[in-house]
């Protein structure tokens, strides 16, 4: 039930991505111009699209939460770091900067592998290598803190 | 705008339905990221989740919504480096887009406030340089 409830939320995303145009980097940095404020050509859709997300997402986990435990799983996996710190701003500022260069984030990245664009692979081929590059260089395996915490 | 609200719910009803059943963040990045350390049963549903994102916009074009069109117009090199710094990045930072950006503001994260607003504004900066004092 898991791997058919995982599905279904993958398929939910990938076609709210799809439908909401945020598959589009285009249309993602549109949003990020916002210079574009003054000339009139500056497309807001992704605070639309983080707007209803947030929304829907908000109600739906106070509820959630009331409960012990999800449905097909012991436990719910929550991050549990709470500090604001030198490593979690760097990432952002790392994100951001790969963002704003190119209008992919993970997300739409890999919703768009279907669509038949070579710069998407190569997108994804290079974020996974960058993944991977973080978990030689800073995770380092072995002394890796239990492999199940989840991350936000 | 329309439209994009309503895909904004559609996104928003995905990482309900994750937590709800699986009890996970709906992170691309998490996700993507813990399948190289996940045992043989975190692989499962993480993959499920994979394969259900990529199969969305079809999912979508099935049910009368436009099958959508992509424009990436950054060169080969940039894309790669771009590639690079949002892998290293999110798993750096601990979220992406949609792990801080949605579950994590879902949550009332301070983190997630901190990492969301810092990639916008790096973001929203990169931008104005590469369009607005660069010259394209």
């Amino acid at each position: 039930m898991r791997v058919v409830a995982a599905l279904g939320a993958g398929l939910l995303f990938g076609a709210g991505l799809s439908l909401s145009g945020m598959i589009d980097p285009a249309v993602v940095l549109a949003f990020l111009d916002v210079a574009a404020i003054a000339e009139g050509g500056w497309n807001p859709a992704l605070a639309f699209v983080m707007a209803a997300a947030v929304l829907i997402t908000t109600v739906g986990y106070a509820l959630i939460f009331r409960r012990r435990a999800p449905l097909f799983a012991p436990g719910f996996a929550l991050p549990g770091s709470r500090s604001i710190n030198c490593r979690l701003i760097a990432g952002a500022g790392m994100f951001g900067l790969g963002w704003g260069l190119v209008g992919y984030c993970p997300g739409p990245a890999i919703a768009g592998l279907g669509l038949g664009l070579g710069q998407t692979w190569l997108f994804v081929g290079a974020m996974l290598a960058g993944m991977v590059l973080h978990r030689v260089l800073i995770e380092r395996p072995g002394i890796q803190p239990s492999s199940g915490s989840s991350r936000a | 705008m329309v439209v994009a609200f309503a895909g904004g719910l559609l996104i928003g009803l995905a990482a309900v339905l994750l937590m709800l059943a699986v009890g996970r963040i709906a992170g691309i990045a998490g996700i993507v990221g813990g399948l190289a350390g996940a045992g043989p049963g975190g692989r499962g549903w993480r993959l499920a989740f994979v394969a259900g994102l990529i199969a969305g916009p079809f999912a979508a074009a099935l049910c009368g919504a436009p099958l959508p069109e992509i424009t990436v117009k950054a060169s080969a090199p940039v894309v790669v480096v771009a590639g690079l710094l949002v892998g290293f990045g999110s798993r750096l930072g601990n979220g992406c887009t949609s792990g801080h950006g949605v579950c994590g503001l879902a949550r009332q994260s301070p983190r997630s406030l901190a990492a969301t607003l810092t990639f916008m504004a790096v973001g929203i900066a990169v931008v104005f340089v590469t369009r607005h004092v660069s010259g394209e």
